[in-house]
C-alpha cells in the first residue's frame, strides 16, 4: 500500500534540507459536506522526524494547517545515505510511518 | 429548447457580424485557423509584453509577482503529486481482460497530450483525452469515470505529465467537419450566456491578470495546456470538463454535461489556439 | 454530476490504513517504526494550546505565563494576498540563539494556534509550512529562545472563492 508521506531529505554535506508532504483531510470540524452535515474534525497531532536515534524536529498541528499537509525544515549531521525516521499520529489515533534515505 | 436554441443562433449571428469588422480578423467570411491563432497569440503577447509566450500555461502565475512567489513555494512539493502517482499507478494496472490503457493510445500513451483533442475524421467529430479514457475503459469492460475529478484527474495528470515541455499541436484535418467543429468552438468561446451575460473572451480574454472580486484572471492563450489542475479552491483536482462546467456556473448559467459536443468543441478551438505552447500539466491553481 | 462532495479515494484509503493499524495493536502485533518514533519524540501534544479560540490563551496555554516581545530578529515571509485562504505558504527563520521552539498563530482563526515546531539542538531554527486563514488577520510567529518569547507580526489578505484560475 502506497504510503501517505512523501519525502525528500537531501544534505549537503553540512546540513539536511527535509521537505514533507502527507496525503491527509486535516479536516476543520467547521465545514459542511454536501449534505449539509458537519464533516467531523480529522487532522494530524503530531509529526516526528528521528535521525540516529534522536529526534530532529517535532510538528505539534492543530486543523488550521492545509490539507494534505507540507512542512520544511533542515538540521545538521545528517550524511547521504542515512536513515529519516517519520511518523505521524491523527486526532482519530491512525497513524502512518516512513524510513526515507537522505540524498 | 427550441427557444434556447434560437437565441444561440442569433448571438452567433451577432458575434459573426462583429468578427466581420474586426481587423485581426481579415479572413472572417471564411474560417481561417492558422490567421485566428496568430492573431490570439499577438493580441496576448502586445497585452502583455513582459510574458514571454511559454509562460502564458502558467495561468494567473504569469501576471502577478506576489501570485508567482506564492506558486513557487508550492510547486517545491506540488499539491498535484498524490494524484499524479495515483495515475501512474492506474495507468500501468491492467484492466480485467489483460489490456491496458497504453493499448488504447499511440506511443502507449506516453508523451501524447500535445496531440488532444483531435478530429476523428471517421466518426466526424472532436475527441478529447477524457474521452478517449473512458472510451478505452468501457471498449474493455470497464465503467468509465467521473468526468470531473478523481481517476479521471489523476489519469490524465500522468499523461500530461509525461509530455510535459512538448508543444501544443492539434491538428485540423482537410476535412469541412473539423473546420466546422472549430468554428463552433470558436462560437462557443465568444457567446455571451448566463445570468452575468459573459462569454469565456470576457474574463479570459479580455481580462486576464485582473481581479475578479478577488481573484487574478487566467489567461486564454495557454490555459488548457496546464490541465488538469490541483485548484485550493475545490482542494483538489479538476479536469478540462471541471474546468468548463464550472465556470459556466460562475457566470451563472446552466453548464452542460461533460463531453457535450460543444464543450468538445471548445475544447479543440481553445487547444488549436495554443499550438506550440509546452505542455505544463499538471497544475496548481489558486 | 456532483462535484461537491469532497471525499477521493485516496481518503478511504487512509481511514482504511488507520483501521488496519489499529488491529494490528489490538492483535499485539506492533508495527515497529511507528511507536518508536513517536516514543523518540518523548513530548506530549499540547492539546490544551489547540483548544483555546483566542490568541492570547492559546499562547497561556502553550508558553505559561510567558509574554513575547516583538523581535525584529524574527522574520517571517507570508505573502501580502493569500491566493487562497485554504492555503497560505509561510516561513519564519530567525537568527536568535537557542532556539527551541517556532509557533505559527492566526488570530482570526477558530482556532488560533496552528502549528507548534519544537526544534532540538543541531536543528536549524527556520521552518516553511502551509496554513489555512479563515479570513483577513494577523498571522503571529513565536520564536522561542533562551526559555524567553520573541513574536513578528504580519496581516495578510485572504480572499475566497470565485472564478480565478
Amino acid at each position: 500500500m502506497a504510503s501517505t508521506i512523501r519525502v525528500r531529505a537531501t544534505s549537503n554535506g553540512e546540513t539536511t534540507e527535509v521537505q514533507v508532504l502527507i496525503q491527509h483531510p486535516m479536516d476543520t470540524g467547521y465545514v459542511k459536506d454536501a449534505k449539509g452535515e458537519i464533516i467531523p474534525p480529522h487532522y494530524i497531532q503530531q509529526l516526528t522526524f528521528e535521525h540516529g536515534g534522536k529526534a530532529v524536529f517535532i510538528a505539534d498541528w492543530g486543523s488550521g494547517v492545509s490539507k494534505d499537509p507540507y512542512v520544511k525544515f533542515a538540521f545538521k549531521n545528517g550524511k547521504k545515505g542515512d536513515d529519516l525516521k517519520i511518523a505521524w499520529i491523527d486526532n482519530k489515533g491512525a497513524t502512518d510511518a516512513t524510513t526515507a534515505k537522505i540524498q | 429548447m427550441i427557444l434556447r436554441l434560437a437565441i444561440h443562433a442569433a448571438s452567433a449571428a451577432v458575434a459573426f457580424g462583429l468578427l466581420a469588422f474586426a481587423p485581426a480578423a481579415h479572413a472572417a467570411d471564411s474560417v481561417d485557423p492558422v490567421a485566428d491563432a496568430n492573431a490570439f497569440k499577438k493580441f496576448f503577447t502586445d497585452k502583455f509584453p513582459k510574458v514571454t509566450l511559454k509562460d502564458f500555461v502558467n495561468g494567473p502565475y504569469s501576471m502577478s509577482e506576489d501570485l508567482h512567489r506564492q506558486w513557487e513555494e508550492k510547486e517545491e512539493f506540488p499539491p498535484y503529486e498524490f494524484a499524479l502517482e495515483a495515475g501512474k499507478e492506474m495507468f500501468a494496472k491492467p484492466f480485467k481482460n489483460g489490456k491496458s490503457y497504453a493499448d488504447c493510445f499511440p506511443n502507449k500513451g506516453i508523451g501524447i497530450r500535445q496531440n488532444y483533442p483531435y478530429f476523428d475524421e471517421k466518426e466526424g467529430k472532436v475527441i478529447t483525452l477524457e474521452l478517449a479514457l473512458n472510451r478505452c475503459r468501457e471498449a474493455n469492460g470497464e465503467a468509465p469515470f467521473s468526468y470531473v475529478k478523481d481517476e479521471m484527474a489523476a489519469l490524465t495528470a500522468y499523461m500530461a505529465y509525461t509530455s510535459r515541455g512538448k508543444p501544443m499541436d492539434i491538428k485540423i484535418p482537410n476535412d469541412p467537419r473539423a473546420l466546422e467543429a472549430y468554428q463552433k468552438g470558436k462560437e462557443y468561446f465568444y457567446t455571451r450566456r448566463g445570468q452575468l451575460n459573459f462569454s469565456c473572451a470576457t474574463c479570459h480574454v479580455q481580462s486576464p491578470g485582473e481581479r475578479i472580486r478577488a481573484e487574478v484572471l487566467a489567461p486564454a492563450l495557454g490555459i488548457l495546456n496546464a490541465m488538469p489542475i490541483y485548484r485550493s479552491e475545490w482542494s483538489g483536482m479538476g479536469t478540462t470538463s471541471r474546468r468548463f462546467t464550472t465556470c459556466n456556473s460562475q457566470i451563472r448559467g446552466v453548464p452542460l454535461n461533460p463531453q457535450d459536443d460543444e464543450y468538445r468543441n471548445l475544447e479543440y478551438y481553445l487547444s488549436y489556439v495554443s499550438n506550440g505552447l509546452p505542455i505544463s500539466g499538471p497544475g496548481a491553481r489558486p | 454530476m456532483n462535484i461537491t462532495d469532497r471525499e477521493f479515494s485516496a481518503t478511504r484509503r487512509l481511514v482504511l490504513k488507520g483501521a488496519g493499524v489499529a488491529a494490528l495493536i489490538g492483535l499485539g502485533v506492533l508495527p515497529l517504526d511507528v511507536p518508536q518514533a513517536l516514543a523518540a519524540a518523548n513530548d506530549k501534544y499540547p492539546e490544551e494550546a489547540f483548544k483555546q479560540k483566542n490568541e492570547a490563551d492559546a499562547i497561556k496555554a502553550l508558553y505559561g505565563g510567558r509574554t513575547a516581545e516583538p523581535s525584529d530578529q524574527v522574520k517571517m515571509d507570508a505573502p501580502e494576498i493569500a491566493e487562497n485562504g485554504a492555503v497560505v505558504p509561510v516561513s519564519a527563520i530567525t537568527t536568535l540563539t537557542g532556539v527551541t521552539s517556532i509557533s505559527f498563530l492566526v488570530s482570526e482563526n477558530p482556532v488560533a494556534l496552528v502549528a507548534s515546531y519544537r526544534i532540538p539542538d543541531g536543528t536549524l531554527p527556520s521552518v516553511s509550512n502551509r496554513i489555512k486563514m479563515a479570513k483577513t488577520s494577523n498571522l503571529t510567529v513565536i520564536v522561542e529562545a533562551g526559555g524567553k518569547l520573541y513574536s513578528a507580526t504580519k496581516e495578510v489578505k485572504v480572499t475566497v472563492g470565485g472564478c480565478g484560475g
